[in-house]
């Protein structure tokens, strides 16, 4: 079983060769060629999990050596996986989620003449995104890393005719770099610790080791994470990264990228565990980002913008479950995989809006729409309910489990990020809502472009409805699925472990806090969106909103702090380098010149004067040397 | 002082000098096996005069090149005979009663002297490269070397397709006397052999075809120089004699460290004394410095090189540059290794200018051959850290740095035979302005030649610098070190502004051309490349081989 490890990558990574390197022969057939490694990865994911379910908890782990990548002595870099259940999770989430994003991609992008390469890059992304989630060591884990930060950077600039995508593009991959850089001073500092990054004895020997180192390598991680996920104080990338094909906005959000960071801090559980500071922290960018991502969300037009709000949010709900420990690490990863369905299937679904409306991502210019697509509609309406947690549906469990776990951290703690999420619970129904009632209810606000083209919305093709109704399944039943019997804590407890906590609330006091939560959410939305016609025209708005709508000042901050401080930085360091250092090397170079033309003259030609050189370099060699036995 | 104290050549070998006057004689022992080398090359080179003699002019180039060739196949084939059989470690043993050492270091530099030798006979024999005169193909060389120049029996000599084919076994005398020379294991062997070099190499500068007087004048002043720098030797010969009451290394050694405590009745008022040891040994130094190259007993070295016809100059700065660290390598280990403490000031003081000297006064030459000169004595300085190491890593280290270096050193003389205009060989700077536009082949292997001297990685310059500067830190000079590093950063500056100048200057429109030479100077820059390239990316087995000759035997 485990010589099946790697193929769950060669698959994908076979797929982005061929397709990158096929050249126009394969613009036919590559899409499909693409699809259908995709889904092989599946299928091998699938066989690896029945194989799993057949094994002792204990057991179930599977490992595979692959070979020895730079073996030096006192530096082991291997290239070797390790599939245990958190990984299996990880696996079938990507290789599912991204398949049924495949399909969708043939039906959407069908009218892309460069469908082949997307759909080479989508294949890239899945491998290393699988590299990432499979990896034993640090190390490789890296190689992933960077490869998904690639992957992104090709998809996101996709459409590079375009400057705001090229930009977006740069802008996310720019943003990563500081996240991976957090990455790679941790994996240095791993090694100087621990002498090695391979998973196994890093996070065996995590408890022994200084607090202020674990402190460090947790630090890093998070920012790392941050990069990754789109935490605060990285999160800016995100909204941009919408300039790319909605299917990709779809697989960053639910699949790959967004939910690296997750894993990466709950695979490093053991570090956070003896490093509470570094897991203060933790909890804190979850939940700024939870409030952070929702306030966005409420205030965007765009759909796909709003949608991205709600993934930062979402994020920052994982992030602050996996910060709370043992407690919460089996709900981030929980509310991770219900996330991805409803996600995937919220963005496929906003996708189909746009096919159909032109492109068009306004949503004071959608309205109405339920008639004229009724599958998007249900299905784009069931993920809705799942992700503002509509009791029955997945995001109710999973987002309820972490609301529990946050009381359950304990103390003041515990009461503060407990009402953090509840009040991200609100603001979610709030925001979503708003995109539901502005998007399919109403009436039609829909009005000729300039050329007189009037939008004709309609049902999209089969390839795209059905990704979009497996997902919707998903969206409904999956969390269900995992919390009822406890199912999902059985399946990873042996690989995180897991705690109760001493929750201050009993549960069904949560739960009903949740609902009234939401209840009032959708209530306010009600009132705002669904009483009175949406105006065409954004309104002027509050403080907040308009600081909202430009993602509460993020670029604004980024360009005072960090454009800014860089260009004066910069600009000094270019005054020091022409005046100091130039003048430095250049007075060197000068007077090295200088009596290089003095000396030059010594050589004047003579044999007389060569002979009175050699005369006294003898003299001054004998004298020397008789010197030196005198002293 | 009596008949008695009268020591020969041949009597210094212990036991022989206690000899009653006058009763025995011992026939000296030859080992001619062990000598062949050496031997090959004097017997060809007796051969070349005659050859000159007895020869008809027209088909005595063609004989003379046979007979070089050869004789240098030969030799260097007794030397690899000698080395597969043991003589550089397990057989090394001392020759010729005392006056030649055959040991690692000996067969390592006398192989490299040989191989330089050949390629550069190929360059003294390329005659492709001048126009011919009245239809007579020409060397570098002069048509009558006795002749006024520019005087009426010149013009004859030229019109009549006169060639110097005495270059031949005079390089062969020059390197009979250069194989003896790191081998000499008695300071008379020593004295001889440099005379034996140095004599037809003084020769050799004064030949030039082209710009006679400027040879002419090389040549005087390295004679003038070279017999100045003679007399310094000899007369510390003298003095080390006083002192030890013998010429052969061993003993001096003996006397130095106090293991030999008898003293010559005959010697009885010098011996043991220190003030002797101490001039003697300094200046039998500074002679050998003369011949390296070291600041300051550098300043014949611009001139001469200038001036020299170009294959003898190339031929000249790499070979008597390895046989003299060769000699002084022996003289320091074998000799006057009790002086090392005493030297060890003077030696650093004089590495540290050379190395600085050589670079700093290269920036400002415009000429490319006093370039290089200077590059030359800069080298010289590196070598020597290598040499003040005092480690067996020191000694194989230096080894391997001639290797790599003198392969260069010819392959980029070689190079500048190649760049003509009308008045023969362009040397000023200015003219080589844009070479790399019309010539590219030949701009680009100068300049991995120019590479490997500044010592770029993936060149042999880089592994001799990197050796040389290893074996030079632990051996606890790491300011010669930093020093060295510093020069060679100053040296990388005039190295890369010839390629700059070479490849991003723009062609003068007068500017020379470049000759297309015979397939034998091709070789010679083809190997001079090979070897610096292989040098330079897999060093390992030429640096195992140079730890293996290391030890020189005593």
């Amino acid at each position: 079983m485990e010589n099946l490890i790697a193929l769950l990558v060669a698959a994908p990574l076979l797929g982005a060769a061929v397709l990158l390197c096929g050249g126009r022969r394969l613009d036919k057939t590559g899409h499909w060629l693409g699809t259908v490694l995709a889904g092989a990865s599946f299928v091998v994911g699938l066989i690896l999990f029945t194989d799993m379910l057949g094994k002792d908890a204990e057991d179930r782990a599977l490992h595979q050596h692959l070979f020895s990548w730079i073996p030096v002595e006192g530096f082991q870099a291997d290239i070797a996986f390790q599939l245990d259940q958190l990984s299996m999770t990880f696996v079938l989430l990507i290789t599912g989620v991204g398949t049924l994003i495949h399909i969708y991609s043939i039906g959407y992008m069908e009218h892309d003449e460069r469908r082949r390469r997307f759909f080479g890059y989508l294949n890239l992304f899945l491998a290393a995104m699988l590299i990432l989630v499979i990896a034993d060591n640090y190390l490789l884990l890296y190689v992933g890393w960077e490869g998904v930060g690639l992957a992104s950077f090709l998809l996101i600039g996709f459409w590079q005719h375009k400057p705001t995508a090229a930009t977006a593009a740069k802008k996310a991959f720019l943003v990563n770099r500081v996240g991976d850089m957090g990455l790679s001073i941790a994996i240095m500092l791993m090694f100087t610790t621990f002498g090695t990054f391979a998973f196994g004895p890093v996070l065996e020997s995590a408890g022994e080791t200084s607090q202020g180192k674990l402190t460090a390598i947790g630090l890093m991680l998070l920012l790392a994470a941050c990069g990754k996920s789109a935490q605060v104080p990285l999160q800016s990338w995100l909204g941009d990264a919408m300039e790319g094909p909605t299917p990709v906005s779809a697989l960053i959000h639910a699949a790959t990228m967004v939910t690296a960071g997750v894993y990466l801090i709950v695979r490093s559980g053991a570090i956070f565990n003896a490093a509470p500071d570094a897991q203060l922290v933790v909890v804190i960018v979850g939940a700024v980002t939870l409030i952070f991502g929702a306030i966005v969300g409420c205030a965007k037009d765009d759909i796909k913008k709003a949608l991205a709000g709600s993934t930062m949010s979402q994020i920052g709900y994982m992030i602050l479950a996996a910060g709370l420990g043992p407690i919460g690490y089996i709900f981030a990863i929980m509310h991770l995989v219900t996330h991805g369905f409803f996600k995937a299937g919220l963005f496929l679904g906003a996708g189909s809006v746009m096919h159909g409306m032109n492109d068009e991502v306004d949503m004071r210019k959608y309205g109405g729409l339920r008639k004229y697509m009724p599958v998007t509609f249900v299905t784009f309406g069931l993920g809705y309910l799942a992700i503002i947690g509509f009791p029955g549906l997945s995001g109710f469990f999973s987002k309820d489990k972490i609301i529990e776990a946050a009381f359950a951290k304990g103390g003041t703690e515990g009461w503060i990020l407990g009402s953090v999420a509840l009040l991200g619970a609100a603001i979610t129904a709030f925001y979503m809502t708003r995109v539901m009632l502005m998007t399919f209810f109403g009436e039609k606000r829909w009005q000729p472009d300039a050329e007189g083209h009037e939008p004709h919305p309609h049902e999209s093709p089969k390839s795209m409805t059905i990704p979009m109704i497996v997902l919707a399944f998903g969206s409904v039943f999956a969390g269900g699925f995992f919390a009822i019997g406890d199912r999902f804590i059985n399946w990873l407890e042996p690989v995180t472990g897991y705690d109760h906590g001493h929750a201050p609330l009993s549960a069904a006091t949560v739960t009903g806090a949740t609902v009234v939560a939401l209840v009032v959410g959708v209530g306010i939305a009600w009132a705002m969106y669904g009483r009175k016609p949406v105006p065409v025209v954004a309104p002027r708005g509050s403080v907040l909103t308009r600081a909202a709508r430009r993602d509460l000042l993020q670029d604004d901050f980024n360009h005072v702090v960090l454009v800014r401080g860089g260009e004066h930085l910069t600009r000094s360091l270019v005054y020091v380098d022409h005046s100091l250092v130039d003048g430095v090397v250049n007075g060197t170079a000068a007077s090295v010149g200088g009596l290089s033309g003095r000396l030059r003259k010594m050589q004047n030609g003579y044999a007389r004067t060569y002979a009175v050189s050699m005369f006294g370099g003898t003299a001054v060699v004998i004298a020397a040397t008789l010197l030196m036995r005198a002293v | 002082m009596s008949a008695t104290a009268v020591h020969s050549l041949w009597t210094t070998a212990s036991g022989v000098t206690s000899a009653a006057p006058g009763n025995s004689f011992t026939a000296p022992k030859i080992e001619y096996t062990q000598l062949m080398p050496v031997l090959i090359i004097v017997v060809a080179a007796v051969l070349g005069i005659l050859v000159e003699a007895f020869v008809p002019r027209r088909a005595r180039y063609h004989t003379q090149l046979f007979l070089t060739v050869v004789a240098v196949a030969a030799s260097f084939a007794a030397i690899v005979g000698l080395a597969a059989g043991g003589y550089g470690t397990t057989k090394a043993q001392i020759a010729a009663m005392g006056a030649i050492a055959i040991d690692g270091p000996t067969l390592f530099l006398q192989g490299t002297i040989l191989l330089v030798a050949m390629v550069a006979v190929f360059t003294f024999a390329e005659r492709r490269l001048d126009p011919s005169s009245n239809g007579n193909r020409v060397d570098s060389f002069a048509a009558q070397a006795g002749a006024v120049p520019g005087g009426e029996g010149e013009k004859a000599a030229v019109r009549a397709g006169f060639t110097t084919t005495e270059v031949f076994p005079l390089l062969l005398f020059s390197v009979a006397g250069l194989l003896v020379f790191p081998a000499a294991n008695d300071l008379l062997t020593l004295f001889i052999a440099l005379e034996v070099f140095s004599l037809p190499l003084y020769l050799l500068c004064a030949v030039a075809r082209r710009k006679r007087l400027m040879s002419q004048e090389a040549a005087v002043k390295y004679f003038l120089l070279g017999a100045f720098s003679s007399a310094f030797l000899l007369f510390g010969i003298a003095l080390l004699y006083g002192y030890a009451g013998s010429l052969s290394y061993a003993d001096i050694a003996n006397v130095v460290d106090g293991s030999v405590l008898e003293i010559d009745p005959a010697l009885a008022d010098t011996m043991g004394n220190d003030a002797l040891l101490l001039i003697g040994g300094a200046m039998i130094l500074t002679g050998l410095l003369f011949k390296v190259g070291a600041v300051p007993f550098h300043m014949w070295t611009p001139d001469v090189y200038q001036g020299a016809p170009t294959p003898v100059t190339g031929f000249m700065a790499a070979a008597t540059k390895v046989a003299a660290f060769g000699a002084l390598l022996r003289l320091l280990y074998v000799a006057l290794p009790g002086l090392a403490w005493d030297l060890r000031p003077v030696m650093w003081a004089v590495a540290i200018v050379t190395m600085l000297g050589g670079a700093i006064v290269a920036i400002t030459q415009t000429d490319i051959k006093r370039l290089l000169a200077y590059s030359s004595i800069a080298h010289a300085g590196f070598i020597l850290a290598g040499v003040i190491a005092a480690s067996p890593e020191g000694i194989s280290s230096v080894l391997f740095y001639l290797l790599a270096y003198s392969f260069v050193t010819v392959g980029a003389f070689a190079v500048v035979t190649l760049v003509r205009d009308a008045g023969g060989e362009a040397t000023h700077l200015s003219k080589w302005a844009g070479l790399g536009r019309r010539s590219p082949l030949v701009a680009a292997v100068f300049a991995v030649f120019l590479l490997a001297f500044a010592g770029i990685p993936l060149t042999s310059g880089f592994s001799g610098k990197f050796a040389v500067f290893k074996a030079a830190a632990e051996g606890g000079a790491g300011a010669l070190v930093v020093v060295g590093v510093l020069s060679s950063a100053v040296a990388a500056f005039f190295y890369i502004r010839v390629i700059v100048l070479m490849f991003f200057s723009e062609p003068k429109e007068d500017g020379p051309t470049v000759a297309v030479p015979s397939p034998l100077t091709m070789t010679t820059i083809a190997v001079g490349v090979a070897v610096t390239l292989v040098l330079g990316l897999a060093p390992q087995y030429f640096l195992d081989l140079a730890s293996q000759a290391g030890v020189f035997v005593r």
